[in-house]
């Protein structure tokens, strides 16, 4: 599943003409290169064929329910941090059909599943493959793999980038995913700033990569390569200013469920669902059968489903979380704590989406640090249970 | 004619502008396979022949706001199998419920000439404050596919699959980048239901409520956001007094920004 881990490889480095060699190598391939673009004020993921549509010169400011691009004084094509879209978008899509069938008069016929695209995707950050191989472990690595995920995930091809300037709303030295791109990819570029048009420093970390890496016009990395793309793997780790106490935090959450804060959060929850959409590793999907008028013709639609929908919880007789207290709670207990036992890791990646995209800006590195600071409390009255 | 077994579907128009019944007009494509499924008995945009009533499923446009109507509509309910509200008007009072704000002989006197010949109730108001409603279908106009949706369930017998959660989902599931987040436009997607696939935002315009309020709607929450971002109380008022501003989630929203924002 994942890419072989790197072997030998040495690094090397290509420059900007090189970069477009290599979208251009992914296209020969018949692959759909998937990156980082411009479109509609944030920088979002779209199939793309010329380093022109990237970024270029783009940042971003971002805080609790802020996203604002602005202009960089140099010209990195990847000098952003991530924005609303998730690999998610591609691996295992909003919507998507599971099956469809025809009825006849020879009896029920059930199409075949679609192929599934070959995708590159091209400026992974390290947070992402994190949340990448969550994802693995929730929709494949189980007795019951979801077979379109299964194969796109096996088809994609993951041309990393380091991450170089992260957002205020980033986290994910907390977390243990990043900045520095560690596993899951076939290549990891580093751009080195340079007044001249930016370089990359190439890391290869599979065969796949290796592979690739030598149909392109690159050069053995000298010593000053190494020396600067250390320089942006050290300066993205010092730049990263939020922090989310992980340690013992599963403990803190199951033992506070009765906490004030549930309810001081809730009070500003919208239960839109925002954080849900954004969230890289969150998996909750409704399948459902969609009839048309015509009684000869079925199919099964996957969609993105949320557990702040009242019917999320839907049992014989109603909603278990009828409240917005319930259905946060739920959110983040199983993102923090519970989804260790369910999976054997947290299902936060600390990439902060959740934080920016909040239309209210709730900030969960907040509302896990007050509840530990404040563990204990309870809104039930002395004595009671819940 | 049509056999026994073919269900019979009525439209009824009450104060409305009849942009939900031309809704199921616009069904195009899946027009025919409705002609197949039930008789058109009763539906007088589309044909002046009737045929008489009692009907299977009577979709019910428009909102009640003559004392003729609210006769009219008992009697509807009586000739129904089903009864099921459709858009706005009929599900929330629509936009014509903006008088509820105001004192109705006041109003009159301003815009007609002879307001002596009008008859009209204090109040306009949705079908469900006069009759038993089997289903509310949102939205200004009513989404085809969705209307679509509850004509089939309510031939083959089931629960329509209309969701209630925010128009957020959908926006997010379009691709679409948050108008609030990204570009500080106001927005009541967060507070709205789900159903017209969040046509506005991704036109780069905020949501302006034409489903009317989500299943748990926090409203003081978005409010205390878009006043956060810059918007005056009277704005916030008039962001929430449009297609459904008496719903009643939506009607206390804008009623809390009501001091200090004037009149409507």
């Amino acid at each position: 599943m994942a890419p072989s881990a790197p072997t030998d490889y040495h690094p090397v480095v290509l420059d900007r003409p090189g970069l477009q060699s290599l979208i251009d190598a992914l296209v020969t391939d018949g692959r759909r290169v998937i990156g980082p673009t411009v479109r509609d004020g944030a920088v979002v993921y779209d199939e793309i064929t010329q380093i022109g549509e990237l970024p270029g010169g783009w940042g971003d400011d971002q805080g609790p329910g802020r996203y604002r691009l602005r202009r960089r004084d140099d010209d990195l094509l990847f000098g952003y941090a991530v924005g609303p879209d998730s690999w998610k978008r591609f691996l295992f899509p909003p919507v998507s059909t599971t099956w469809r069938a025809e009825v006849s008069r020879e009896g029920v016929e059930v199409a075949p599943p679609a192929e599934v695209p070959r995708y590159a995707f091209l400026g992974v950050r390290a947070c992402e493959l994190a949340a990448i191989a969550v994802q693995d472990r929730v929709l494949v690595q189980t007795n019951y793999p979801d077979r379109d995920y299964a194969a796109r995930r096996e088809q994609a091809l993951f041309i990393a980038v380091n991450c170089s300037s992260p957002a205020t709303t980033c986290f994910c030295p907390s977390m243990g995913t990043g900045p520095r791109v560690g596993s899951g990819h076939d290549l990891a570029l580093t751009e080195i700033p340079d007044p001249a048009g930016s370089r990359f420093l190439v890391e290869i970390g599979s065969e796949r990569g290796a592979a690739i890496a030598a149909r392109l016009a690159t050069r053995e990395a000298a010593p000053a390569d190494r020396e600067a793309a250390a320089a942006v793997w050290s300066g993205a780790a010092a730049a990263v200013s939020r922090a989310l106490q992980a340690d013992g935090l599963k403990d803190v959450l199951v033992h506070n469920l009765e906490h004030p804060r549930w309810d001081t959060v809730a009070s500003r929850c919208l239960a839109c669902a925002n954080c849900t959409m954004v969230c890289p590793t969150c998996f909750c999907a409704d399948f459902r059968e969609a009839a048309s008028l015509s009684p000869d013709h079925a199919e099964q639609h996957r969609t993105w489903a949320t557990c702040f929908s009242v019917d999320h919880s839907q049992l014989h007789g109603g909603s278990m979380r009828w409240t917005t207290r319930s259905r946060y709670r739920q959110w983040m207990t199983h993102k923090l704590a519970t989804w260790h036992d369910q999976f054997g890791t947290s299902g936060c990646v600390g990439c902060g989406r959740c934080i920016a995209w909040c239309p209210v800006g709730i900030d969960i590195t907040e509302e896990a640090a007050t509840i530990r600071a404040t563990d204990g409390l309870t809104r039930l009255p002395a004595g009671a249970t819940p | 004619m049509a056999e026994h077994s073919t269900p019979k579907l009525a439209v009824w128009k009450f104060a409305s502008c009849d942009g939900c019944q031309l809704s199921l007009l616009d069904c195009e494509d899946e027009l025919l396979a409705v002609a197949g499924a039930v008789e058109i008995a009763h539906f007088l945009e589309a044909s002046s022949a009737v045929v008489e009533g009692p009907y299977d499923v009577s979709l019910v446009e428009g909102s009640v706001t003559t004392p003729q109507d609210a006769e009219r509509i008992q009697e509807v309910r009586r000739v129904s199998r089903h009864l099921v509200a459709i858009g706005a008007c009929a599900t929330a009072g629509g936009i014509q419920a903006l008088r509820n704000f105001t004192a109705v002989d006041e109003l009159a006197s301003v815009v007609y000439a002879h307001p002596e010949y009008l008859s009209t109730l204090e109040t306009c108001t949705p079908i469900s404050a006069h009759v038993p409603v089997d289903f509310e279908l949102r939205g200004c106009p009513v989404d085809r596919g969705q209307l679509l949706e509850v004509l089939s369930a309510f031939l083959r017998k089931r629960k329509p699959d209309i969701r209630t959660h925010s128009v957020c989902l959908e926006c997010k599931r379009r691709g679409n980048v948050c108008v609030m987040v990204a570009h500080g436009t106001g927005c009541l997607g967060p507070v709205t239901q789900a159903g017209c696939s969040a046509i506005c935002p991704s036109f780069e315009r905020g949501c302006y409520g034409c489903f009317g309020p989500m299943e748990t709607p926090n409203t003081a929450s978005l409010s205390a956001a878009l006043h956060a971002g810059g918007m005056d109380g009277g704005t916030v008022m008039r962001l929430f007094r449009t297609f459904n501003a008496t719903a009643p989630a939506f009607e206390a929203a804008s009623r809390a920004e009501e001091k200090g924002a004037g009149r409507l």
